[in-house]
């Protein structure tokens, strides 16, 4: 098995949680991973990517290779499109559409939806709105966004879980729960409508 | 065996921690802080005591580095490739005093420029200083060789230098951590003038580094880090250096290159390998992340060998290297994904919302408009980005500490008043001298000290400024009614302007110091704070 995929967002928003979740769920089963990350200048509201790699044979290169991701996750619409040179053929992209707006030039919303609903593979979801109204917590978004990417995810869905799991485990059972509720909510969403 | 998830850059920390290191010292720099930040926050290393405060600027970090391998004791002491122009003086020098205790001098590279004024290849310093370089190639060596390199610098007596890039540095993978080595005793050299660099005690010093070239060769040939690796097709050999081995692999997964390898990770070259792959190949091909260091040295200036790699364009001159960059070199085809739409707005880093340097920039736009744009020279750190739209508010950013100095140069040449607009972590780094020049010859330049009380730019780590500026000005000699602090909020806008105005009609050095604590560096104290607390009614 071997997934490929390049995590999207903003500075700030906070991609680096859903690249954990992964790597611990990659770890804990002795699977190889490795996940390369943007910091520095571009955290302070520019675009950051993660490259996250997981697979049970070595894995040599950082970097995923042009046209062999997988899949995008990316917590803004806007960002997602950014990344579609290294999109596979075949592949997914899987994005939050609620924008992020810090800058002027911002296209319209509507021409950004039409952009992805162009796309052959695609899940564009409001993760906002599934955390606050049915996680019940706003700041569950990324892992809401985790949910609906793991139909395309080669682990199993239980190590995502344990990945939720190892991370929060501090924060309490409370903490704990409502990630793994986003994360249930963000897959129940992708299944209907992949 | 159980894997930590580490950081390249925490491997490193993690190595050195487990390898028996006495002390860490640096200054925050992408991509290397994290190294010390590892440190400062690992359980393990409270306990041993390992020191891992930061230092005021990377030569202050080299050379107190040099003062712990002096007594003995294995130190790291940890940069951005530029940190080491800055600590270059104490780097040079300390090949030729060499080392007692092993030291490792860790750089981190940052091709393409990430975060950076630009892309030097700290091979080439490495290289100058001729002490032996390890470049690990991922993060399960970069932790084997923090260990490694002490052994190494004890064995020779010598600095090592140990090089990563930007990939390695911010790239997780998992690594197999190894037993602990104790810390060393406190040991003085054993010839007391080792360390003594007069002429004639360099001189001898300078030809045992000489002599020992060919056993920092040797151990380069018998490194268990550098390997040569049969291949079938001698058209063509390749030499992958540090990461740039990875880049090869990832363009044959089942391990089926064809060609002979040789892979270094630590140099100087192996020479043995290296004659044996140009004499077996028609061609010999270097992957190299960085500057064309080993292509040059190899092609030479006849360019005699049939080298090719960064120099005639097999690769970009420029750059970090990329699994596509040398799938192309290797004449291999790549799918490219769709292109990116034209609907996707370019998002450049940009001041948070709050931050205390809009304040100054509103204030002194509306000021310098009054005298004429052009004369601001500024430094590095969040505040650079007032270079951007919408302020447009500098028009310098060199190297740490230059906003005064190239202020008090522009003012000798007559452009009256110039201003300076310098961060407080800055400052102290390379700021102060430079403000003693223009004190000495009163030059009418107003510096003014965006303080946040943090280095922020790299995540917030605490200033060494942090309520010392008023009395460091003062000390160095600026004239007290000439040394300002304000507080930088849209309500005190008005006053700002006065103020800056004020002071840049005066014939001579005026500070103003706009002071009020980052936005984010607030945040995560509160958090901190609160943490505490929480921990200690638990406790309670
Ligand atoms: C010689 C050198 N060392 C380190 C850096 C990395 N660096 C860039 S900005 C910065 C922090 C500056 O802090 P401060 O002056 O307080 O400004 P702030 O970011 O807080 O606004 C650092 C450490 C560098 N560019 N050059
Ligand atoms: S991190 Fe702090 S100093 Fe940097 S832009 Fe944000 S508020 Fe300003």
């Amino acid at each position: 098995m071997k997934t490929d995929m390049v995590i999207a967002g903003v500075g700030g928003q906070g991609i680096l949680s859903i690249a954990a979740a992964l790597g611990f769920a990659a770890l804990d089963n002795d699977l190889y991973m490795k996940q390369a990350e943007t910091h520095g200048m571009s955290q302070r509201g520019g675009d950051v990517q993660s490259f996250m790699r997981i697979s049970d044979q070595p894995i040599y290169s950082d970097l995923i290779p042009k046209g062999g991701a997988d899949i995008i996750l990316s917590v803004e619409p806007m960002e997602a499109l950014r990344y579609l040179p290294f999109l596979k053929k075949g592949g997914y992209l899987v994005t939050n559409s609620t924008p992020f707006i810090n800058i002027n030039d911002y296209p319209e919303e509507e021409k950004l939806v039409e952009t992805i609903h162009s796309l052959p593979n695609y899940i564009l979801i409001d993760a906002d709105r599934i955390a606050k109204e049915e996680v019940g917590s706003a700041r569950a978004f990324n892992f809401v966004m985790l949910g609906a990417a793991s139909p395309f995810i080669e682990v199993p869905f239980e190590y995502l879980e344990e990945g939720i799991r190892k991370i929060f485990c501090k924060k309490g059972d409370d903490v704990v729960d409502m990630n793994i509720k986003a994360l249930h909510a963000g897959r129940k969403f992708a299944e209907e409508h992949k | 065996m159980q894997k930590s998830l580490l950081l390249g850059v925490e491997a490193i920390a993690q190595g050195a921690i487990d390898g028996g290191m006495s002390g860490v010292y640096a200054y925050p720099g992408t991509p290397s802080t994290e190294i010390t930040e590892y440190v400062q926050h690992s359980k393990q290393a409270k306990e041993l005591n390992i020191h891992s405060k930061w230092s005021a600027n990377e030569k202050t970090a080299m050379e107190s580095a040099l003062g712990m391998s002096y007594a003995g004791k294995r130190a790291m002491v940890c940069m951005k490739h530029v940190g080491l122009n800055v600590a270059a003086d104490c780097f040079m020098n300390a090949a030729i005093t060499g080392a007692n205790g092993g030291l490792i001098i860790t750089v981190a590279d940052d091709p393409s420029m990430h975060s950076s004024q630009n892309e030097q290849d700290s091979r080439v310093y490495g290289k100058f200083a001729m002490i032996p370089i390890l470049e690990p190639s991922n993060q399960q060596e970069a932790y084997e060789m923090a260990r490694f390199g002490f052994e190494l610098s004890e064995a020779f007596g010598t600095p090592v230098m140990m090089r990563i890039t930007t990939r390695l540095a911010h790239s997780r993978a998992g690594v197999s951590i190894q037993e602990a080595v104790a810390q060393n005793e406190l040991k003085l050299p054993e010839d007391k003038l080792q360390f003594v660099l007069l002429p004639g005690i360099a001189r001898k010093r300078y030809k045992m580094l000489l002599s020992n070239q060919e056993k920092f060769e040797a151990a380069a040939e018998d490194s268990f880090f550098n390997f040569y690796k049969e291949g079938s097709d001698k058209s063509m050999g390749i030499i992958a250096c540090g990461i740039g081995y990875n880049y090869l692999m990832e363009n044959y997964p089942n391990g089926d290159c064809p060609y002979p390898i040789v892979k270094v990770s630590q140099y100087p070259l192996p020479r043995k390998m290296v004659e044996k792959i140009s004499a077996e190949c028609d061609q010999v091909m270097v992957l190299e992340e960085g500057y064309p260091v080993v292509e040059e040295l190899l092609k030479g200036y006849l360019a005699k060998e049939k080298v090719i790699g960064r120099l005639d364009g097999t690769l970009s001159r420029d750059g970090e290297l990329t699994p596509d960059m040398v799938a192309k070199a290797l004449g291999m085809s790549i799918e490219e994904g769709m292109e990116i739409p034209d609907l996707v707005a370019a998002r450049p880093p940009a001041l948070c919302v709050g931050c205390s340097h809009h304040d100054v920039y509103r204030a002194l736009n509306e000021v310098v408009a009054d005298y004429g744009t052009g004369r601001v020279f500024s430094d590095i750190g969040c505040y650079t980005l007032g270079a951007l739209p919408p302020y447009n508010a500098i028009n310098s950013c060199v190297d740490m500490g230059a906003s005064v100095t190239m202020a008090k140069g522009a003012a000798d040449a007559g452009l009256i008043p110039a201003v300076a607009v310098i961060g407080d972590s800055t400052f102290t780094h390379s700021g102060m001298t430079g403000l003693l020049d223009a004190i000495n010859e009163k030059a009418p330049i107003t510096v003014i000290i965006s303080d946040n009380e943090s280095i922020s730019m790299t995540g917030g780590q605490e200033s060494s400024a942090k309520g010392k500026l008023e009395d460091i000005c003062e000390g160095l000699g600026v004239e007290k009614e000439h040394i300002h602090v304000l507080l930088p909020v849209p309500k005190k806008h008005e006053e700002i302007k006065d103020m800056i105005r004020k002071e840049c009609d005066y014939q001579g050095v005026s500070v103003i110091i706009p002071r009020r604590i980052c936005v984010q560096k607030n945040i995560r104290d509160q958090k901190i704070k609160k943490a505490a607390k929480a921990r200690a009614a638990a406790k309670a």
